[in-house]
């Protein structure tokens, strides 16, 4: 094999340590997985990290964010964990360590790795769909792929209990790892996800989730990122909605120190009902960014956005929100909302919620505000006789809820709003 | 004065291919108040869709004339203006459009088209400030947004408004009774009373009998799956009224 | 303005086909030579006979310019421009400074009052006595100010209103304290340009206290081929001073693309209030999107003194392609800043237009209501950014950006950056995106309005908050405006 000269973006100490990762990778399998990683390292390879100049990547330059790369993950690192109940799915140091010692009738949980073996064989095409494929951190993620887990619900079938994926990591050196998911749910089939991240060392986290909803099938995602999150954390969500289905998706993020959280969402089928929403607790120096597409390809779909930034300390927020309508795809009704409390004399947010509409017959709009508590309420309470800081607590809730109530699960919503009060408390 | 002004002939028409009038033939007379009378989904509102040419209603056969021409052909802003008018069972909201500016435009726009001078500001204000005193509209009502945030009442009000400053030669109500409690209902009915002449015919569209109390018809028709099944007097109502429209619709099916 | 009663009567049935401004006058012109270099900066410079340090701050922008690259982030596309194949300056032959307008080539007037600006006081006086208004009118006609009315009578209350390159002789201290201090010669490739090849344009200064009398009024003419137009307008409003302020532009029609690359600065200090108000009808290419003006525009307001005032607001509807956000620096505590636009696009016709509200002062405030109309097979882009900076304590800005659609073979989008980098600002911002309903059309066209006349109606009541923004006599003439450019979009 010749090498290639270096191309003109891999500059940093990074980039380049990226991109020896990227030389060193072991031999790519053939069949549709290895093209599609290789497809993949050649956008990395032509890109590097993103900086202020992409547009999509403005607020969070991640090539000075991201001084160096951490070694990979060691796959013989991976510690083997106990069992536990319920549907759990462990990955640790991007290996998929642990599955469910029993899944119901009807839902199917495969290592990535297995699935791969064989040349990725059927989930090639889903495992890397075209969705968000020319950004280049997550086509990082594709490249270096090695491990994760697929889940398989087959058609009509309803999973009562949630199915929870949990990414950590085990002591020791810094490290950095690429895991990825997916999630095919078949016609009218139902599930409830939660993907839960943390670890035990210092990490580099670039992870992906893919969900492919067939016509009808109800899907409800929630991502939690909380005290031991990993310290920097590339979270990529790649969904192609069918006709019909819907997908709700809601993340809780609180902890870590840098946190890009980027959706790309394909409206696919006629019909179809997409719901992302999010409470962000930033402190300290944090910052994390939300990044939203949504594209509206096919008509009668529904989109629904609302994020929370809750900012303090020396922390900023990022929220940025594309809605796309294709021509042709008419009667889409899309609305996207941010809000943005800063507590902070320190604390920063940027906005950019953007349409960008092809289509005539659409009703969309977007609505984006940043501030700081409203006086008049807190007036009103503390006339009732709530101290002030008690007072501001009620209402900081009161705004975060909002965006809770819509999580369907009840004991997720429980444990989402049970995080909150802990990260409320840690203020005082 | 035989001769009549409104005349549907045989009329199918269909929405989104499926049809709903199936050979309604009816006349009115000028100086004629006719009631439609008929259950839901019988065909009402789309007659009046039909009759004053909004698009996505076909007409597959048969004929609508006013003054023996047939409208079928023109455009809706050129069916108003030769005198033809409709109103709404549900008026439209425009934002930032004021009531005033929306009547005034209207209003020159049907004299242009007459080949009739248009108004100046001042006579238009007179001509408008006389009609919405009579029919109890506010003039600050005319200076918000078309509709916009009207109550039913209010949006009632000011379709009759608009027919008396419109003059049309032949009105058509279409359940204009709908919404209103009964003093809006009796001024909304004294507006249009007064519009009656000698030389202008009305189809007063309607499920129940109560706004002909108000409005007393020359001529009643039952409105039935698409077809009228059977006219008579105004005495007609008042038999629907006691015996409700189940004889009708066990007719036609 | 007289520009308003031939705007009403005249242009009939016409579709963006059909520009009415479309002709072109044969005069006699003075040209520099084809194409860019050290040379044709200082040919224009000693046409002007300018003092050596404008001739050196133009040679300066030029050598930096030759450094820069052509912004590609907005959302418009067109073939690359060759620099070298335009001419950068271009001047009726009987000008430079015609002592009256009796020195001016009648030919000249009679483009004028085509174009329904009269230029004669006497004529003005007599033309709009019943609207009992008066506008002063500077005139600039491809590369230079031709004429400049109502001078004497401004100049009674200290107000100087005078082409640039006579402010620069006869007031060269606040040419040069103001100059490029909104604008640096650097800030971006076009106002680059322009500082190197500025041609002419407006000078205004109101003094301390001095509420100006009239309107002052700058009336844009591009005539020649393959001529860039690079005006370059100034206007310093000093303390507790007011100026309203109007800006009108045309070319003719022709096959090929203009470019028009113009610099505007704004300057208020403590109290004082500036309202720049326009409406650009710059030739918008055929319906196929041949030929059409390339609106390159760099416009910027500085609120430098505090409880200033800044407000813009602008009716689009020509050019081919639009590339302009006029912003405001609040830079003076509780300044203000305003944006009202309204921008429709019809035929292949791009626009990508917006506002920077950037606070820097504390309790500064700023308001931004942008409309975009899409029809035809244009493309409508709002691109707004709202910057708090973190000593803006108290800053408040309220964003409305609301598109229209008229047909599915165009496109709106609506990009918005906020910003906020302290925790006592209040942002609100929101957009929609909408179509006329059938519903809406349908029952305006049961009232006797026609198909076009019902959509202007609702267009009208679409862009309503913006029209109430501009004074009389231009929001007359910008309601006939958008009727004539969404003309041929119903189908």
């Amino acid at each position: 094999m010749t090498v290639a000269a270096r191309p003109a973006q891999i500059r940093t100490e990074a980039e380049t340590a990226l991109a020896g990762f990227l030389a060193a990778r072991p031999e790519v399998q053939n069949g549709p997985a290895g093209e599609a990683q290789r497809k993949a390292a050649g956008v990395f390879a032509l890109k590097g990290l993103p900086h202020r100049r992409v547009e999509a990547w403005h607020y969070t330059d991640l090539r000075s964010l991201m001084r160096e790369a951490w070694p990979l993950a060691a796959a013989s690192a991976s510690a083997k964990a106990p069992a536990r109940e319920g549907l759990r799915v462990m990955i640790i140091d991007g290996v998929c360590a642990v599955l469910p010692a029993s899944s119901p009738p009807g839902i199917k949980f495969t290592a990535l790795r297995d699935a791969m073996a064989s040349g990725g064989g059927t989930f090639a095409a889903q495992l890397f769909p075209d969705i968000g494929a020319d950004d280049s951190p997550a086509a990082l993620n594709a490249a270096l792929a090695r491990d994760g887990v697929v889940i398989e619900i087959a058609a009509g079938v309803k999973a009562d209990a949630p199915i929870e994926i949990h990414f950590t990591t085990s002591a020791g050196a810094p490290r950095s790892e690429y895991p990825r998911c997916l999630v095919i749910a078949g016609a009218g089939s139902s599930l409830t996800l939660s993907e839960t991240h943390a670890s035990a060392a210092r990490v580099q986290r670039n992870s992906a989730l893919v969900c492919w909803l067939s016509e009808g099938a109800q899907v409800e995602h929630v991502f939690h990122t909380g005290d031991a999150a990993p310290e920097q954390h590339i979270a990529t969500l790649l969904g192609d909605i069918g006709a019909g289905a819907g997908f709700q998706s809601f993340a809780l993020v609180a902890g870590g120190s840098l946190l890009r959280r980027q959706c790309f969402i394909r409206q696919s089928g006629e019909r179809a009902k997409i719901g992302l929403r999010g409470v962000s607790l930033l402190k300290g120096k944090q910052h994390a960014d939300t990044t939203l597409v949504i594209d509206h390809a096919v008509p009668r779909g529904e989109s629904r956005e609302l994020f929370k930034h809750i900012i303090t300390g020396s922390a900023s927020g990022v929220f940025q929100g594309k809605v796309l309508v294709r021509p042709h795809a008419q009667k889409t009704d899309g609305g996207m909302k941010s809000q943005t409390l800063l507590l902070s004399g320190e604390a920063a947010m940027s906005n950019k919620p953007e349409l960008e509409i092809f289509a005539d017959d659409v009703v969309c709009g977007h609505g984006a505000t940043v501030g700081q508590l409203d006086t008049d309420q807190l007036f009103y309470l503390m006339t009732r006789g709530l101290p002030k800081a008690q007072a501001e607590g009620l209402l900081i809730e009161a705004f975060a809820r909002e965006a809770i109530e819509f999580v369907g699960n009840g004991d997720l919503r429980e444990s989402c709003a049970a995080a909150l009060t802990r990260w409320l408390e840690t203020l005082n | 004065m035989n001769k009549s002004m409104l005349e549907i002939r045989n009329l199918h028409a269909s929405v989104g291919g499926k049809e709903i009038l199936k050979g309604l033939t009816l006349s009115v007379k000028a100086g004629e108040v006719a009631a439609v009378m008929g259950p839901n989904g019988s065909g009402k509102s789309t007659l009046s869709y039909v009759i004053a040419g909004r698009a996505g209603y076909e007409v597959t056969q048969g004929d609508v004339l006013l003054d023996g021409e047939s409208v079928l052909a023109m455009a809706p802003n050129e069916r108003a203006a030769k005198g033809l008018f409709l109103a709404f069972q549900y008026p439209l909201e425009i934002p930032g459009v004021t009531t005033h500016t929306f009547l005034r435009t209207a209003m020159n726009a049907q004299r242009r088209a007459r080949g009739e001078a248009e108004l100046t500001t001042a006579d238009f204000m007179k001509v408008m400030n006389a009609a919405s005193g009579k029919l109890g509209i506010a003039r600050d009502m005319l200076r918000r947004g078309l509709n916009v945030g009207f109550s039913g009442g209010e949006k009632k009000r000011l379709e009759v408004l608009q027919m008396a400053l419109l003059e049309p030669r032949f009105g058509i109500l279409d359940e204009t009774d709908s919404g209103l409690d009964i003093d809006a209902l009796r001024i909304v009915a004294e507006g249009v009373n007064a519009l009656r002449t000698k030389e202008r015919g009305f189809l007063v569209i309607t499920h129940y009998q109560r706004l002909l109390d108000h409005i007393v018809p020359d001529s009643v028709h039952v409105l039935s799956a698409g077809r009228i099944v059977k006219s008579g007097g105004k005495e007609l109502a008042h038999e629907l009224e006691k015996n409700g429209y189940r004889d009708y619709v066990a007719d036609a099916a | 303005m007289a520009a308003v009663q031939e705007t009403v009567d005249r242009v009939k049935s016409v579709d963006v086909d059909a520009y009415k401004y479309g002709f072109v006058t044969d005069i006699a012109s003075d040209k520099a030579p084809k194409g860019l270099n050290d040379d044709t900066v200082r040919f224009i410079s000693a046409k002007k006979n300018e003092p050596l340090w404008l001739t050196e701050w133009r040679l300066d922008a030029y050598k930096r310019w030759l450094t820069m690259r052509e912004p590609d982030w907005a959302k418009v596309h067109y073939p690359k421009i060759d620099y070298q194949d335009l001419y950068y300056y271009s001047a009726p032959k009987s000008t430079p400074g015609p002592k009256s307008l009796d020195e001016v080539d009648p030919e000249l007037l009679r483009v004028y009052e085509k174009l329904g600006i009269p230029l004669r006081e006497r004529e003005i006086l007599l033309g709009v006595e019943g609207a009992g208004t008066r506008v002063a009118v500077d005139a600039v006609f491809d590369s230079v100010s031709v004429a400049t009315t109502f001078k004497a009578e401004l100049a009674k209350s200290g107000v100087i209103f005078c082409p640039i390159s006579e402010a620069v002789h006869s007031h060269p201290e606040l040419v040069k304290k103001y100059m490029g201090s909104v604008v640096p010669v650097t800030d971006n490739y076009f106002a680059t340009l322009n500082s190197a090849v500025f041609s002419d344009g407006s000078f205004v200064y109101i003094p301390p206290g001095v509420r100006c009398p009239m309107e002052l009024s700058t009336y844009f003419r591009i005539n020649e081929q393959n001529t860039g137009q690079f005006e370059r307008t100034l206007i310093i409003a000093d303390k507790g001073s007011y100026v309203s302020y109007l800006e009108g532009c045309t070319a003719p029609k022709r096959d090929e693309n203009q470019l028009h690359a113009a610099v505007v600065e704004l300057i208020a200090l403590d109290d004082a209030e500036i309202k720049y108000s326009t409406v650009q009808n710059w030739y918008p290419g055929d319906k196929d999107g041949k030929g059409g003006i390339y609106n390159f525009v760099t416009k910027r307001g500085d609120c430098r003194g505090a409880r200033s005032k800044i407000s813009w607001t602008q009716v689009e509807t020509g050019s081919a392609i639009t590339w302009k956000y006029p912003s405001c620096i609040l830079r003076g505590d509780s300044s203000r800043g305003e944006f009202y636009s309204i921008a429709i696009s019809n035929g292949r016709q791009q626009v990508d237009s917006g506002t920077k509200m950037l606070h820097l002062g504390k309790n500064t405030s700023s308001r931004v209501i942008s409309k975009g109309i899409a029809a035809g097979r244009s493309d409508n882009t709002y691109r707004g950014q709202i910057f708090a900076h973190r000593k803006a304590s108290g800053a408040r800005n309220f964003t409305n950006c609301d598109s229209l659609l008229i047909g599915d073979t165009c496109g709106a989008h609506t990009v918005p950056y906020i910003e906020a980098r302290n925790p006592s600002v209040m942002f609100e911002h929101e957009a929609t995106t909408s179509k006329i309903s059938e519903d809406q059309l349908f029952y305006c066209m049961q009232r006797g309005l026609s198909g076009e006349e019902a959509t202007a109606l609702i267009v009208n009541g679409f862009v309503r908050d913006v029209l109430q923004q501009l004074p009389m006599e231009f929001a007359v003439e910008a309601q006939k405006l958008i009727a004539v450019s969404l003309e041929g979009s119903v189908g």
